[in-house]
This record gives structure tokens, sequence and C-alpha cells, in this order.
């Protein structure tokens, strides 16, 4: 921890080949931003990412980080934590790796409550594969493969992670630069897994969720009157589809992250020279 | 009297068998005898034909034989299905009272004793002990002193109380004298006790003290047969060392949260059976290209698809070696022992960090369920060493730094082995990629580099062959024309064999193979030979296959498909067949 590190500490050399104006560098901004609000530092924290436009975010910043396969960021970040929980661990994906190959992580890392952040940029839209519809595009969004549209409602990731008893469930938008960060950053000092959906738009594939859409639509729960540790209150607002709310939709005050429900609390990274000294008593118990 | 002694209960799953084998299997190694187990049992959880086996001797015993002394019946199936194995004065112990076995057909030459296990267990507390009465009467079969049997009964049911034990203890006392007193007969066994003390333990419990030994302190896996034990193990006694157990939601996940511990600095590891290994392929090329030291157990059991869950099988290898789409080096230890399991694994987790690479650790499932005793220095914890490779921190990392600071994960290094930081260290920060990379891990289409990383991972494995004694063990006459060549646990049913082998005048080489790749080149063996007879479970032979490409000579195989272990007699008259006729023999 330090107090004296800044947002772009937290930024590397590489140029994001992200098309310009893309969501995704507001998204990214605003979690370096908190990230280093938090007090953490490079060294000390470990970004893991997945495939897709959203998975190209370990590469533009600096810290400890790897870019896995599509979909199974969560379970690498959980096991990076869980080795080492003193590691700050921020996992970001995008809503085809987290909605939908990865679906199965999400709701199992929702409900496990590892003491980490997990950012979905969210744009409804394939786009590193040149816009294919995702498990968040609208039922008549017209794509190459759904030109129809999928014609299948679209999957509501709030209420996934409601269902799967998630511990914090926020959603911002990118470009709304000092709300999102703020969001993240309740996120980073919940304790628990801190789950932020990102409006963060496709400015080349997707021209219904645009900028201006989000802008128009957006209503921010600090001016709603909402309690975001009333269940009800979090549950009547995530049911409702026909609004874009920016903000922590729930949080449980009382969530105990697994690590200390587990009593997982130190870096493994630390072993012995050989064998446990009472490494014998193992053998014995096959007396 | 009989070098050995082969004993085994019978009946439908959920007959309690397996806990029945598994106090008499502890109560001759209290004793001081050597055992050694097998199990037969079927994908389901209750009913379906299941038995346990137990061979012991005063000797070693490191394999099954097709000989049955005394069988205990629960059904007239595990008359039927042991037939072959009973012989001329076999014991079978069975309760006419049962109703499915009051028509019970005893095979001519063979001794049937009616015991009311029921009734008598009721006599001493409670029906469910039927079983312990039946030890009792084998015990009296086998002039075997009870007082093992107690022994081994505190150890079973001692957290339950002293009341449960004292029945159980009376349960087997009435076993024994209902024998006694009934049948006024000898029947020529005399299980002789020793002085030793052996530990009995199976294959996967050894990987999962292996894996403790190595400083493994985290380990995350989906439950699956027969794997699912070396996570029974670590469970409740990781935490112990500051480790860690995660039930992931799938093997995708298991092999995912094993990466990521893996990359914090953790000695991690997973394990898993066929259809999970298909499932971890996918991460296992990012493991490997960013690589990450990690330990992959695969207790392989049939195949393919969902093939045959609890049966015998060495048909992975080809999936170890060769899964994964493009080209990644990985290494693919496979024990040939229960004690192996131990030592290999301890060797995985050395090697794994050493040349940052994953490796397959493999059992096969008769290593993997199947118990054998040995003297606990076997399992020497004070030899045990651990190596982590090349390690840097904040004091040296400055030596992997580019101009601009920026720490190279991926150097270009003349043995291929790059420099490693774990998280937390200052100067370390990089990131790891399944991408093609730079030194610094960074993305690249650059057809020098690509060439240069590629060259630099294989690199390594040339640096293993170099640094590391991928040794075959060996027994047998080393001047002898026959070579036999196996892997996995045939090697105790080959040495048995050799036994047997050599009363026919069988000369032989035996070499036993634990290093799948990187392997020792066997060229000069086989060249020496005028024939190589390589054994494995499996139709196609993967290993044989492996070997007369290495040697470019024609090799003679020996495959067992059916899901059954080779037994020591049975593999001694297949290459004895297979010498005399020249003719390849499957089953």
């Amino acid at each position: 921890m330090s107090s004296n590190v800044r947002f772009t500490d937290f930024k590397s050399d590489a140029q994001p080949t992200w098309c310009p104006g893309c969501g995704d560098f507001g998204t990214m901004n605003g979690m370096m931003k908190a990230l280093a609000e938090t007090g953490n530092t490079p060294d000390e924290t470990f970004v893991v990412a997945g495939i897709g436009c959203s998975g190209k975010i370990g590469t533009y910043m600096r810290s400890y980080a790897i870019h896995g396969v599509h979909g199974r960021a969560l379970p690498v970040g959980t096991g990076v934590k869980l080795a080492n929980p003193d590691i700050e661990v921020m996992v970001a994906g995008g809503d085809g790796d987290g909605y939908s190959i990865g679906a199965g992580h999400f709701i199992h890392a929702v409900r496990r409550n590892v003491d980490m952040t997990y950012v979905v940029m969210d744009n409804r839209i394939y786009g590193l594969t040149k816009g294919q519809a995702s498990p968040t595009s609208r039922e008549d969004f017209e794509t190459s493969t759904t030109p129809e549209g999928p014609q299948q409602p679209p999957v509501n990731p709030l209420a996934l992670a409601l269902a799967a008893s998630g511990t914090f469930i926020a959603q911002s938008f990118s470009t709304d630069a000092q709300r999102h960060a703020e969001i993240v950053k309740q996120a980073v000092e919940h304790d628990g897994f801190g789950f932020v959906n990102v409006f963060s738009p496709c400015v080349t594939f997707n021209d219904v969720d645009t900028y201006d859409y989000f802008r128009d639509h957006i209503v921010d729960l600090q001016d709603a009157d909402h309690d975001p540790t009333s269940y009800e209150d979090a549950r009547s607002r995530i049911l409702d589809r026909d609004k874009e709310y920016q903000g922590v939709l729930y949080r449980d005050e009382e969530s105990v992250p697994y690590e200390r429900s587990h009593g997982v609390d130190a870096d493994m990274s630390d072993i012995p020279d050989g064998a446990p000294e009472d490494a014998m008593d193992l053998v014995r118990e096959f007396y | 009297m009989p070098a050995d002694f082969n004993w085994a209960i019978g009946g439908e799953a959920g007959d309690g068998i397996d806990s029945t084998g598994k106090i008499f299997a502890q109560a001759l190694s209290r004793a001081g005898r050597h055992v050694f187990t097998s199990k037969d049992f079927a994908s389901r959880i209750r009913g379906g034909y299941t038995a346990y086996k137990v061979r012991t001797s005063v000797d070693q015993v490191q394999s099954v034989v097709d000989r049955l002394d005394v069988l205990i019946a629960l059904t007239q199936r595990t008359i039927d299905e042991n037939l072959d194995e009973l012989h001329e004065g076999s014991v079978i112990i069975y309760d006419g009272d049962r109703t499915t076995m009051q028509d019970v057909e005893i095979p001519e030459g063979m001794i049937g004793l009616d015991v009311p296990l029921k009734s008598l267990a009721e006599d001493a507390g409670g029906a469910i002990m039927r079983n312990v009465v039946a030890l009792g009467a084998a015990c009296a079969v086998g002039e075997f002193p009870i007082e093992n049997l107690d022994s081994a009964l505190e150890k079973r049911f001692g957290d339950k109380g002293s009341a449960i034990v004292d029945n159980n203890k009376e349960a087997a006392r009435l076993g024994r004298e209902y024998v006694l007193d009934e049948y006024d007969h000898e029947f020529g066994f005399d299980l002789e006790c020793t002085d030793e003390n052996y530990v009995l333990l199976n294959g996967d419990e050894a990987i999962g003290m292996g894996a403790i030994a190595a400083g493994c302190r985290f380990y995350a896996g989906y439950p699956i047969t027969p794997a699912t034990d070396v996570m029974e193990y670590l469970t409740g006694r990781i935490e112990e060392y500051g480790g860690h157990v995660v039930q992931a939601e799938d093997e995708l996940s298991a092999i995912n949260m094993a990466l990521g511990a893996a990359r914090a600095g953790a000695r991690s590891m997973t394990a898993t059976s066929g259809p999970g290994i298909d499932l971890m392929t996918e991460t296992f090329g990012l493991v490997a290209t960013s690589e990450t030291p990690l330990v992959i157990c695969n207790v392989m059991r049939s195949g393919p698809s969902t093939g045959m869950p609890t049966k015998q099988e060495q048909g992975d290898l080809n999936a170890m070696l060769y899964g994964g789409h493009g080209e990644v080096p990985r290494f693919v230890l496979a024990p040939t022992t229960i004690a192996e399991c131990f030592h290999k694994t301890v060797e995985a987790f050395n090697l794994a960090e050493k040349y940052q690479l994953p490796v397959y650790l493999t059992a096969d499932l008769s290593l993997a369920v199947t118990e054998q005793t040995y003297p606990p220095e076997e399992f020497d914890m004070d030899a045990v060493e651990i190596d982590r490779g090349k390690v840097v921190d904040e004091g040296t990392v400055g030596e992997w730094q580019d101009e601009q600071g920026r720490f190279k994960p991926h150097a270009l290094t003349d043995d291929g082995i790059s420099p490693r930081t774990f998280p937390g260290t200052e100067g370390g920060v990089h990131m790891s990629t399944g991408l093609e990379h730079d030194e610094l891990g960074r993305r690249t289409e650059d057809t020098d580099m690509r060439v240069q990383q590629v060259d630099k991972r294989s690199r390594k494995v040339d640096t293993a062959r170099e640094r590391e004694p991928f040794e075959p063990r060996e027994f047998g006459n080393p001047d002898a024309d026959t070579l036999v060549v196996s892997w996995g646990s045939n090697e105790g049913a080959l040495i048995e064999a050799k036994t047997f082998l050599d009363e026919e005048g069988v000369d032989a080489r035996f070499l036993s193979v634990p290093y799948i790749f990187p392997r020792p080149d066997l060229t000069e063996a086989v060249e020496a030979a005028e024939e190589t007879v390589v054994v494995e479970c499996n139709a196609t032979g993967q290993f044989a296959d492996l070997i007369e490409h290495d040697t470019l000579t024609r090799v003679t195989r020996i495959n067992k498909y059916d899901g059954v272990r080779f037994k020591a007699d049975e593999l001694a008259e297949r290459i004895a067949d297979v010498l005399a006729t020249g003719e390849e023999a499957t089953a």
C-alpha cells in the first residue's frame, strides 16, 4: 500500500488498439483510478483478463497480469487471490466473456465471494469478431449472425448476480468518468466479490446501445431514492428492465469474503526448503 | 504353507464391501504382513457386483494373481464371478440364512462355511456388523490372531466411541468362535505375523502426500473417479500447512484457478481423469505458453468419452503427449508403483518450477485405487528436496530488466529457462499471455521473435534431458535376449511375473519407464535384445508406438484393454506365449 500512487502508474507504455472512441478507454481509466485511490501499487496488483476487446486490458495496464483464455478470467483471479490474499485482484471481462462462455464461472465466482473486483465491459455485442450478437444484445438487434435479431431476451447480469447471492452489485457508464471510477472504487473496497457491469459502448458495431442512448436513458441511483443495503430495493430495480441504472444496486454489509470464512490468509509462495518438519506424521497416518 | 494368501469379500455395492476389505487389509498390515489390495467396483452407489481383494504375504506383494483362498460371499454372484480363481480347498464363507443365499451352491472341492453372520451380529449389538462377523470367521480360517483385527477395528471406529469399538470386537469374536466350534477342520492356512511396521496406502493418497511434502499449497479440482481421492486426501490436511483446496465448478475452472495460484507463486496442482483432461486442454496451452509451472495429475480410467469410469486403462498417453492445438513442451511423468506416486509427485513439482512448464503426472486406475504396504522409510521426508528454479527477488530482478526497467519474464536464455517473479516483487511487474509474445510478454507477430520464443521453450526440454536423470527402472537379467518394457502400474505384475517366467526358464530383462516425456532413449537396449515386448493396458500400444518411433525397430506388443489390470501369472503366461509363438495377443 502506498498513498502517493497515481493512476498513471497503472498505465503501461503499450498503445491501445481499441477503436478510437471505444468505451473501454473510460472503463480502464476508471479501474486505474480506483486502484490508485484505494492505495494499491502496480507491484501488488494483479489484473486478469480473458479474450476479446476487454481482454487487451492486461496489456495496457501496468501491474502483474494475465491474459487468459476466453471466459475463464474469474477462476484465474480466484487462484491468484487465494494463493496470496495480500494482492489486489481485478478481473476484467466482456459481456460475451462473462455472460456467455464464462457464465458458469460468473455465477460461482459471485457465490464464492472471494474478495476481488470484477469489471465487465458490456457493449452488448461481440466487437473483436466484428459484430455478432452477445448475451446482452437486444432481442431485435440485427447482426451478421442474427439477421432478424437474436429473438431471445438478453441476459440480465445484475439479476444473475443477485440470484447467485452476490454481495456487491453495481453498474456504471464508462464515459461518466468520475461516477464510474467512484463505483469501481467502492467495489474494490467491498469486503468480498465486487461486481460492476459497465456500459462501455462499441462505436464500430453497435449503433443502438450508443453513448447517446445511455446518456438519455441512465438513471443514477444517487438521484433516486435507493437503499443499496435493502435487498428488496435492489431486487425491484434489478428486475426493472425498462431502465438503465447507474450506481450501487446492492451491497451486503454483512458480507464475509471466502478467504475469511475459509481461513485462507497465507502467502502460499512461501514454502520450506524441504518437506514440512512434521511431515513424517503424514506417513504414520497410514499405519 | 502357501507363500501368500488371497482373500476377498464380494457383494453388492452398498454392502460395505470396501470398508470391510480395508479393515482386513489394515489388520494384516498391523500384524506386520505385506498386503496388496485390489478393488472391483461398478460405477453406481448401490447395487451391482463389487469386490475387495487382499493378497498378503510376509514378503512384499505388488500384484494380484488368479487365485483366491478365502472368499466372503454376500451374494451368489460373488461366487460365480470368482469361480475361475477359486481352487480345491478354497473356503467360502456365507450366511445361509440370507434369503438370497439359501440355495447357495458350493463348487466341488471347495469348503463352504455357513456362518449366521446377521444373527451373530445382532447378538453383538446390531445387524450392521455382519461383515465384521465374517472377518472374525476369516481369522479362524487363516489362523490369524484376532487381536490384530481388534487393532484395525479401533482405528476404523475409534472416533465413534468405545461402545461401537467393543461391539465390533465382540462381533468378530463371535464369528471366529462360531467357525472354531462348528467346523472341525484344518484349513491349511497360517497367517504368520511379524514385528514389522508397515504403512498401507493407495496411489492417490501417495500423490496427495507427495504434494504436501513438495510444498504444494493450492489445489483446485472437480470430483471425478478415480482422481477424487487425491482431493479428499488434501482436504483437511493441506490447511495444516497453510494451503487450501477449492472444489471448483468444473475442470475448466479448476485448472484456471490452479494457474492463477501458480502465477501468484504457489506450488499448485489439479487432478482429474480423462474427461477432465479434455476440458482442461484449452487452458493447458496457456499454461505452457505463459511458462507457468503447474502439476496436472491425470488418474487414468478407461475411455474414450465416459468409457468405463471404474475400470483400468492406460489410454490417455497420446492425449497427454499431444493434447491441445499448436506445439508446446510439457513433461509427462508416470509413476510405476504406489511408492513412486509419492516420489514422482515431488519430482513433478520440482520439474514444473525448474523448467516453468506444465507437468502431467499420471497414474492409472490400478495404481490409484489399490493399496499396498511399505516400510515407512520408503517415504523419507528428510530426503525431499525442493527446487523452485529461477525465481528472482527485488535484489536480483534488475539483472533481468531491459533498459527501461521492464522485467523480461520470457528472456531468451541459453538453457531456455527465463527468470520468474511473484506478484508483490517490486520491479518484476509483467503480463503473462497465451498470445505469442516477446521477452517482455508483449504480444508479437514478429517472425523472428516467434521463432526465437518457440525455440526457447523447446530448448528447456533439451536442458532437462541434459540435467535430469530420466532413467528407467530395471530388473531381471541385463544380458537377456528378451527385453520386456512397460509403464505405469504394470511394474508390480511384471516383477512377480518374472518369478513365474524364471520357473519356466524364460530369461528376460525388464525396463519399467516412469518418464514418458522426456523419456530415456531405449535404442541401445532394444538393439541389444533379440526381441522387445511392450506391455501396456490399452488397445493400440501408445507407448510401443513411441519406442518404435525412437528406436526405428519393430516391437512386440502385449495389450490389455478389458478394464482389468494385468495379473502376475496371466502376464507371465502371455509373455511366454508371445515369445513361443511370435504372435501378438490382445485381450
